[in-house]
């Protein structure tokens, strides 16, 4: 085939999906000169699994990526069906939002952004090849032999990469949902000398709504108060879709039973690594098998489908058990499949091969993000997208990289836990991984991660500017109740009395009564109203940060440590060889992470503290030879 | 270069005269001043460095005083680690600068690493370039040498109820944990505040029952402090003559201190005893006379255990009943000797006296009731207050730091609990609690709560 130079970019990604979307909004949003390439126009933005997004800590993710600039917040406040607060009896740091999203719509709507976004170009082909000379990046080519030109470029190829779709025995080469896989692209990378490894994941199936009992399930609808992701949506929808539930039973499992050796998770067909937080229905009744039932949510796919989604059967068995399946479960018995659910296997890189700006460490301006690094779920593909747009036009710009500390947010502990842990299942975002949840909440990524955005040039100078006020008048009003003396007269005490509270003996600041329990800031507001109108978000700050202030603190003096140990840079240039003193095991687990600091070294397992005050004292012992030589 | 306020016992651990805890670090003062009263009440951080004062470090919480110190104060630069410095000297032997260091731990200051002194002399810039691979070899070859040593002092059945611990809380968590990060699944049980209390609670209980065997550890390590009174030509001598002949001395003779302390070491039916020779039994035969009794109370104070010695072929003396005043309260025998003469004591008077104690007849004399006395030993130590199929010895300074740590992180968790804390607050005291008690076993592994997490639920889509 003939080759031909098709263009020249800063910034070229390949995929559109999750990671490859907002890779491509950011890199253009800076000013990159940037071009998608995707194998499949009508599938940027596919959701190949459930039809939801965000959830506990993935649902702050989508805040966060909001408060960056990026686009997932925008477009599922426009394209969901229903929306839910989630955890709010739990505490602050844990609170989540959750939507059910119209896939198409999603889809619709994120290729509008994208099609309307300057500096961005989008065309429709496969990538066979990087070309790579003397390992930096330079461009890529495509299935039909054209070449184009770039600065920097992001692989964000998902599930494709050797995608195998598996249904009971039968096996073939697929992306998700039937599409066409990507082969010569994994071949590239391993010829670059990249270490890929083998992951698996799997759907459930899809059945019609109008063969479904709903009769026999429970409803589950979405929050009467109107929620958004983003910090920047105004309207609200209304109209929202309920989901179902309903529950397997021992009909069911009886089912998985007789059928469990045509399953190729037990067959031995299927030899990529699952998910343990994922586990298909057969997975689960093996490994539970003292569980009666398990739960199963009906979720519409949309507004203009009838497909709904099985949330909780996801299976790899062979078609006609699915059917059996479908049909033991209560609602279910007369349901249509319109797909049946299958595994897939992929290819994932190894992610400690990737610097913390998601950068390659074996070729220069060479990127990768999302499924690629061996995550799963849309949110944790997306931020990762982000993180890599950003840092792959900020390289094309000649500006200063970005990255995220784990204290910073949770786009910043998933790359942190991937390029120093690396993974050895999909690996999905969970509140515990944050060793700093309480600071890392769903209503202060903002006041996080704005100026972050707006110096990157991803928000713009208006939104910035209002960002700024309402963190003002979150600031006054917090100094005004800490002044504020709040008198035990008869409104205060009925007030406390009505809240089950004990009656004041003197006057009381108005912080330390919101301290109480019982008491928030609205009991507060009515006893010594404010002078200046704040919104509810700006209220819902004012009692986060008083009231939990003493814990807050804490985790504050803590991450103040760790960003002691994050300003002690590691020189790029060390040979760990070098050192004596550190132990064989840790030295070689330091070779291949490369870590940027000691708090990054310290994070790495098998690198003991005894090393870290070597790898300390040789690096100051460098210094000082530098100040002296 | 700002670090935060680390202590350790700085002088070789033995029994010296004196020996130093020696603390380094920007609070170096301020928990100095927390625990130090000098006869003039001066603050140290008003006072001028490089010098030395006198005073008693106190139990700030109860107002006990814990021991007579000098103390030095050196503030930064000028001092080895070019951070502010204060050196407790206090009087040598491993229970006492035990104390002295429990106590900065608790006030504020973290136990060294391995070197850390040297490697803060380093990084602040105090030893030039030549000197730093040593102290690399120095880090490796001190946490090696510690490793080892600490292996060797944890017994087994301690890193198994760590473990256990640790494995109850890691299942509250995982708990906790799965309610939060799958909100929708209603099958798993809610974790509830009563529920986290109550396990925090028999947490915070074992923790508690393991530091007061961190005591009877001492004992076992140490041995038990005894000591011998009575009225001169009780007996006494012969006594402890007759222990340490019965029984094979372990050691002998740890002379040369300042206050010319004997100590025979004995093994008495499994319970080692420190006979300590206060003022010279041997010398004077008379601790009454010699020391009086207020000055004897004050030696009694840190026995573990006294015996007193009666004349059987006597009637019962004033100093008799001062001896019996002096020790009230205390864990004693009595032991009655001169068997072999005749009797004159009032027994019903000596019964009344001693209480629920103990009482020994014995003619050393005759080599007769020995038996009896050791016995009696044995049965106090093993069945007194203490559980001997239950024993967990924690020793290690190390360990006791940071289980009075852990302490601490539970009881806030409890107190955030009974206080209806958003249960996403109590679990960062919970979590911390966890990984105090993994420092211990050296097990802190963060994976592991992910996995409980999805061994003990069932999740998924």
């Amino acid at each position: 085939m003939q080759n031909f130079e098709a263009g020249s970019f800063d910034v070229i990604v390949i995929g559109a999906g999750h990671a490859g979307a907002e890779a491509a909004l950011a890199a253009a949003g800076m000013g990159a000169k940037t071009l998608v390439l995707t194998i499949n126009l009508d599938m940027i933005a596919f959701m190949p699994c459930n039809p939801s997004i965000g959830g506990p800590a993935k649902g702050i993710v989508v805040r966060e990526i909001d408060a960056l600039g990026g686009a997932m917040g925008k477009v599922i406040d426009k394209t969901h069906i229903q929306m839910r607060m989630l955890n709010t009896g739990k505490g602050p740091a844990v609170r989540a939002l959750r939507a059910q999203a119209d896939k198409v719509l999603y889809q619709a709507e994120m290729k509008r952004l994208m099609e309307e976004q300057d500096n961005l170009s989008i065309h429709q082909a496969m990538v066979e090849e990087l070309i790579v000379e003397n390992n930096e990046i330079q461009g890529v080519i495509t299935q039909v032999g054209a070449i184009y030109r770039a600065k920097t470029v992001i692989v964000t190829t998902g599930t494709f990469l050797r995608g195998e779709i598996i249904i009971g025995n039968l096996k073939y080469s697929s992306g998700p949902n039937n599409q066409q896989p990507s082969l010569k692209l994994a071949d590239n990378l391993r010829d670059l000398g990249f270490d890929l490894v083998r992951f698996k994941t799997g759907t459930p199936p899809r059945v019609n709504s109008k063969t479904i009992d709903y009769s026999k399930t429970e409803i589950q609808p979405g929050d009467d108060v109107p929620r958004a992701f983003s910090y920047e949506t105004s309207e609200f929808i209304t109209d929202q879709l309920p989901c179902w539930l309903t529950y397997t039973n021992e009909r069911t499992h009886q089912v998985i039973d007789e059928n469990l050796h045509l399953s190729p998770m037990y067959s031995g067909m299927i030899k990529g690594t699952g998910p343990r937080y994922c586990p298909s229905i057969e997975d689960k009744v093996v490994r539970f098998n003292d569980k009666p039932r398990h739960q199963i949510f009906l979720e519409p796919e949309g507004r203009n489908t009838r497909e709904v989604y099985v949330q909780g059967l996801s299976t790899s068995l062979p078609e006609h058990v699915q059917r059996k399946l479908l049909e033991s479960i209560p609602g279910l018995e007369k349901a249509e499949m319109m797909r049946a659910g299958y595994a897939i296997e992929y290819d994932a890189m190894v992610p400690t091969q990737l610097w913390p700006t998601l950068e390659t460490k074996k070729i220069r301006n060479l990127y990768t993000a999302g499924q690629i690094n061996g995550t799963s779920g849309y949110e944790e593909a997306a931020g990762q997208g982000l993180m890599a747009g950003m840092n792959a036009a900020a390289r094309a710009l000649n500006k200063e990289e970005i990255i995220l500390s784990r204290s910073d947010a949770y786009i910043g502990v998933l790359i942190d836990d991937l390029v120093t842990k690396g993974t050895n299942e999909p690996y999905r975002l969970l509140t515990s991984r944050a060793e700093y949840r309480l600071l890392l909440r769903h209503d202060n990524a903002d006041l996080r991660l704005t100026k972050i955005g707006f110096t990157a040039g991803l928000i713009s100078e208006e939104r910035y500017e209002r960002f700024e006020a309402k963190k003002k008048l979150i600031e006054e009003e917090i100094i005004r109740l800490r002044k504020t003396i709040i008198k035990p007269n008869e409104e205060t005490q009925s007030i406390i009395r009505s809240k089950g509270g004990t009656e004041l003996k003197d006057g009381i600041k108005g912080q330390d009564l919101l301290k109480r329990p019982e008491m928030t800031y609205e009991d507060i507001a009515k006893l010594s109203p404010s002078t200046i109108q704040l919104t509810d978000e700006m209220k819902e700050q004012i009692e986060i940060q008083i009231k939990y202030e003493g814990y807050i603190e804490k985790s504050l003096l803590q991450v103040e440590k760790l960003k002691k140990m994050e300003n002690k840079k590691i020189p790029d240039q060390i040979d760990y060889n070098a050192i004596s003193g550190i132990a064989t095991e840790a030295k070689q687990k330091l070779k291949e992470v490369r870590p940027l600091s000691i708090a990054q070294a310290s994070r790495i397992s098998g690198v003991n503290p005894a090393d870290i005050s070597i790898l300390l004292v040789y690096i100051e012992q460098g210094r000082i030879a530098k100040i002296s030589g | 270069m700002e670090f935060d306020t680390i202590a350790a016992i700085s002088t070789p651990m033995g029994e010296g005269a004196i020996a130093i805890v020696r603390l380094s670090g920007s609070d170096a003062i301020s928990i100095a001043d927390q625990i130090f009263r000098s006869p003039g009440a001066k603050a140290l951080s008003n006072q001028l460095t490089h010098t030395i004062h006198y005073g008693h470090l106190i139990e700030p919480t109860t107002g006990d005083v814990v021991e007579e110190v000098m103390l030095s104060l050196m503030k930064g630069p000028k001092t080895f680690t070019r951070e502010d410095v204060v050196e407790i000297n206090c009087h040598g032997g491993i229970v006492i600068v035990n104390q002295v260091l429990q106590l900065v731990l608790r006030h504020g200051a973290r136990l060294a690493e391995p070197g850390e002194f040297t490697k803060r002399a380093f990084l602040n810039g105090r030893i030039d370039l030549s000197q730093a691979e040593a102290v690399m070899d120095l880090i490796r070859a001190k946490t090696d040498r510690a490793m080892n040593v600490a292996l060797g002092q944890m017994d087994g059945k301690l890193s198994r109820l760590i473990a256990t611990l640790r494995q109850a809380l890691l299942e509250t968590l995982a708990q906790v944990e799965v309610n939060i990060d799958y909100p929708e699944y209603d099958d798993v049980e809610e974790m509830t505040l009563p529920m986290i209390i109550e396990k925090s609670t028999w947490v915070k209980n074992e923790i508690e029952r393991l530091l007061q065997t961190s005591m009877q550890g001492k004992i076992l390590r140490e041995g038990l402090s005894t000591v011998i009174i009575g009225r001169p030509n009780v007996g006494k001598s012969s006594l402890l003559n007759s222990l340490v002949q019965e029984n094979k001395a372990i050691v002998t003779e740890v002379a040369g201190t300042t206050r010319d302390i004997i100590e025979e070491y004995v093994n008495v039916r499994g319970v080692p005893l420190k006979l300590v020779d206060t003022a010279g039994i041997r010398e004077t035969e008379d601790i009454v006379e010699r020391i009086g009794v207020e000055r004897s109370r004050q030696v009694l104070k840190q026995a573990d255990l006294i015996l007193l010695v009666l004349n059987h072929s006597d009637e019962l003396t004033i100093e008799d009943e001062r001896l019996f005043e002096a020790i009230h309260g205390m864990d004693f025998i009595v032991v009655i000797n001169k068997t072999d003469l005749e009797k004159k004591i009032d027994t019903q008077r000596v019964q009344e006296l001693s209480g629920n104690r103990k009482i020994v007849t014995t003619s050393l004399l005759q080599e007769e009731g020995v038996d009896q006395l050791e016995e009696a030993i044995a049965s106090l130590f093993f069945e007194g207050s203490l559980d001997s199929n239950d024993l967990t010895y924690v020793s290690n300074a190390r360990h006791i730091a940071l289980l009075n740590q852990a302490k601490h992180t539970i009881e806030d968790a409890i107190n955030a609990a009974q206080a209806a804390v958003p249960i996403d607050m109590i679990q960062i005291d919970v979590t911390r609690t966890w990984e105090i008690l993994g420092e211990i076993t050296g097990d802190t592994v963060e994976e592991s709560l992910i996995d409980q997490l999805f061994s003990q639920f069932c999740l998924g889509k």
